[in-house]
């Protein structure tokens, strides 16, 4: 028996998957990325350190606000730029925005249709418009937060090295924190449908990694923890993981402690449990999601609990925010050049960015590891050891089974493509 | 019957189609007017034939064109969704590199799925009926454009630039902050979204019909800038960009 589904749907860039068994033994398996390489990091090469966030964020339409946000934080930390208290509570508002909206995609949009048994979403605006309408309001309020903090929701354009180029109006912020508010019962009719949603059984532990967040569930963070014991510096990240070419990607594997690790809402919510907000933590106890889950399906429930976990914690934010009042900050014009690194975790997982940079404040090296990347070996691991025990199955149910185990790791290809190290010479 | 349309993706980031997904309500009002087909990002499986198919991404691969030309033969109308597919994008910055050396640098090699071709828009392989620019697109405009074709006839971008729109919001002009703005050169259509936003307009949206070089090229001498300045600037989106020599260098 041989799968070959080209251009995997409801996955976010183009890869294929391959699975060939004869008489029950499996004798090929793996995830091709297909996406064509863009080589971003080679496109920065003498860009003016302005001009870096802005072209870098176009690596991912999804995760933009992610890859903005960390480029700012890894050249600020090359150019001895510091950023106030204002400015680190808005990034974390807007990385939260991002977190929902991406999450929010891809629970109804991507997932949902499997669990319903419909090619997409979009029959179900007939049939079961009620959900229909949640997904969109759920979603718009994520978008809402993006445009107020961002100025757009795809793309931002307010975040700029340093701070913001245009700060939020309080009473958007007011407005924001309402519909936070309102949005409440529309969660718990989300709760309740993945609850009633029969996750399929699958063990298999691995490594999980993620940024330690100090005293915060991790967005932003200084070192990388994995529950292999791994402890380093973000500063120390490629000695961390090491990232390699397999022939049938366009996009690097990664490992760290073992063959493959994992990195996203299960890694962190493993990481981190303790750390997740009160409500966030009873939804997960609800659902039956623990710190030391090994299904990976259950990155489903994960990410559920992070929406959960970012709504409440946007609603302190808004009030701290708003609490020490909006000013305008001066933005510092750096002198010289530096080399730094930065790491945030992005709705995929942990996404780190290092620049080098002149004496011009133009870019001589670019370096960024891309969460999916990172997840692909484990992907593959996982595929190889689901599919012996499903090749009983008839083979639309077994490729429907896979498709759904890739699509739990919601892996975003057009970022995995545009990784990777460049020195220039 | 409903007209048919399709979304579709080659090299690039899929803000486009996200940007249409976050249209939210009118949304959910478009699936009345028409049946979507194909979205691949969101939706399993394929469609014979489309009434309207957009496309996004650029076009760096033979399989790639192949493609495209596939989705071409089985559409009626055709329109490239952003500037990835309308001008090539920020992808067209590694027209500026030397392809092999990046490979070298970035990958280690040239191992065989690696090989690409400079990217190119759309219409360096296909006939492009129309268009919708911007990096991400405008989703109004996106709307705009879907609502004349629905109606049968041609849809129609801005032919002024973005000075207008810059204005008419009554922005302050950002030439006026020392920086390079590619504003009295660009399309309008996004209502000089970054330059309210504090930003400067980086051009996401292409140059104008006609721009009128002469008078541009005083505004930067006046405030001190060269054509280097400009070329970097106006390779962000637009690689056509052609400037004049650089007295200072």
């Amino acid at each position: 028996m041989r799968i070959e589904v080209a251009h995997l749907a409801r996955i976010e860039g183009h890869a294929n998957l391959v699975v060939d068994a004869v008489s029950g033994e499996l004798k090929e398996c793996r995830l091709e990325i297909v996406e064509s390489p863009r080589f971003f990091e080679g496109l920065l090469k003498g860009r003016h350190y302005s001009d870096v966030a802005p072209i870098i964020a176009r690596i991912c339409g999804v995760c933009s606000n992610s890859h903005t946000l960390v480029s700012l934080a890894a050249t600020e930390r090359a150019l001895g730029i510091p950023i106030s208290r204002q400015t680190r509570n808005l990034r974390r508002l807007l990385a939260y925005g991002e977190i929902l909206q991406s999450h929010i995609l891809q629970l109804y949009f991507m997932a949902v249709p499997d669990y319903l048994g419909v090619p997409s979403i979009f029959p179900l605006a007939r049939s079961r418009r009620d959900l229909v309408s949640r997904a969109l309001r759920l979603k718009k309020l994520a978008n809402d937060i993006c445009n107020v903090v961002g100025g757009r929701p795809v793309h931002p354009v307010t975040p700029c090295v340093g701070g913001f180029s245009a700060l939020p109006q309080a009473s958007a912020l007011q407005g924001l924190r309402r519909q936070l508010v309102q949005a409440l019962p529309d969660l718990e009719e989300t709760v309740e449908l993945f609850s009633s949603l029969p996750v399929p059984e699958f063990e298999r532990e691995t490594e999980y990694l993620s940024l330690g967040g100090g005293s915060d569930y991790p967005i932003f963070g200084d070192s990388i923890v994995s529950s292999d014991g791994i402890c380093a510096p973000v500063a120390e990240y490629a000695a961390t993981i090491e990232e390699y070419l397999v022939p049938h990607s366009t996009a690097k594997f990664a490992r760290a402690t073992r063959e493959s690790y994992m990195v996203g809402p299960l890694a962190r919510a493993r990481n981190a449990f303790a750390r997740l907000s009160p409500m966030a933590r009873q939804v997960a106890a609800a659902m039956g999601l623990s710190a030391s889950a090994t299904n990976p399906y259950h990155s489903l429930l994960a990410r559920l609990v992070e929406v959960i976990h970012c709504v409440e914690e946007a609603i302190h934010l808004i009030d701290a925010v708003l609490l020490a009042g909006l000013r305008e900050e001066a933005l510092r014009t750096p002198e010289g050049g530096g080399e730094g690194a930065a790491a945030i975790e992005a709705p995929r997982g942990t996404l780190f960015h290092a620049y080098g940079y002149d004496e011009k404040g133009c870019i001589e090296t670019a370096d960024c590891v891309i969460p999916t990347a990172q997840n692909l070996a484990n992907i593959e691991a996982d595929l190889r050891a689901l599919v012996p025990s499903l090749l009983g199955l008839p083979e639309a149910e077994l490729t429907r089974r896979l498709e759904m185990l890739v699509r739990a790791y919601d892996p975003c290809i057009s970022c995995s493509t545009h990784l990777l190290k460049v020195e220039f010479v | 019957m409903k007209p048919r349309i399709g979304f579709f993706d080659f090299t690039g980031c899929e803000g486009c189609q996200l940007t249409v997904l976050n249209l939210e309500e009118e949304f959910l009002e478009l699936l009345e007017l028409v049946e979507i087909v194909e979205f691949r990002e969101v939706m399993s499986g394929a469609a014979e034939s489309l009434d309207i198919a957009f496309v996004e991404g650029s076009i760096c691969r033979p399989q790639e064109v192949e493609r495209l030309k596939a989705i071409r033969a089985r559409s009626k109308t055709l329109v490239a969704l952003g500037a990835c597919a309308d001008t090539a994008g920020v992808n067209a910055l590694g027209h500026f590199r030397d392809l092999q050396q990046m490979r070298r640098e970035i990958y280690g090699g040239d191992a065989p799925q690696l090989l690409t071709e400079p990217p190119r828009p759309l219409q360096a392989w296909v006939q492009v009926d129309h268009r919708v620019p911007g990096c991400p697109i405008d989703g109004r405009e996106f709307l705009a454009v879907l609502q004349a074709l629905l109606m049968g006839r041609p849809p129609e971008l801005p032919s002024y630039s973005l000075c207008v729109e810059c204005k008419l919001a009554e922005l302050p002009c950002t030439f006026e902050r020392d920086q390079v703005c590619l504003g009295p050169v660009t399309r309008a259509g996004c209502k000089a979204l970054c330059i309210e936003a504090g930003d400067r307009c980086r051009g996401c949206r292409g140059v104008i019909d006609n721009p009128r070089s002469d008078p541009y090229y005083r505004i930067l001498e006046e405030h001190g800038l060269c054509a280097e300045d400009i070329l970097q600037e106006l390779r962000t989106f637009n690689v056509l960009g052609k400037g004049k020599q650089c007295a200072s260098k």
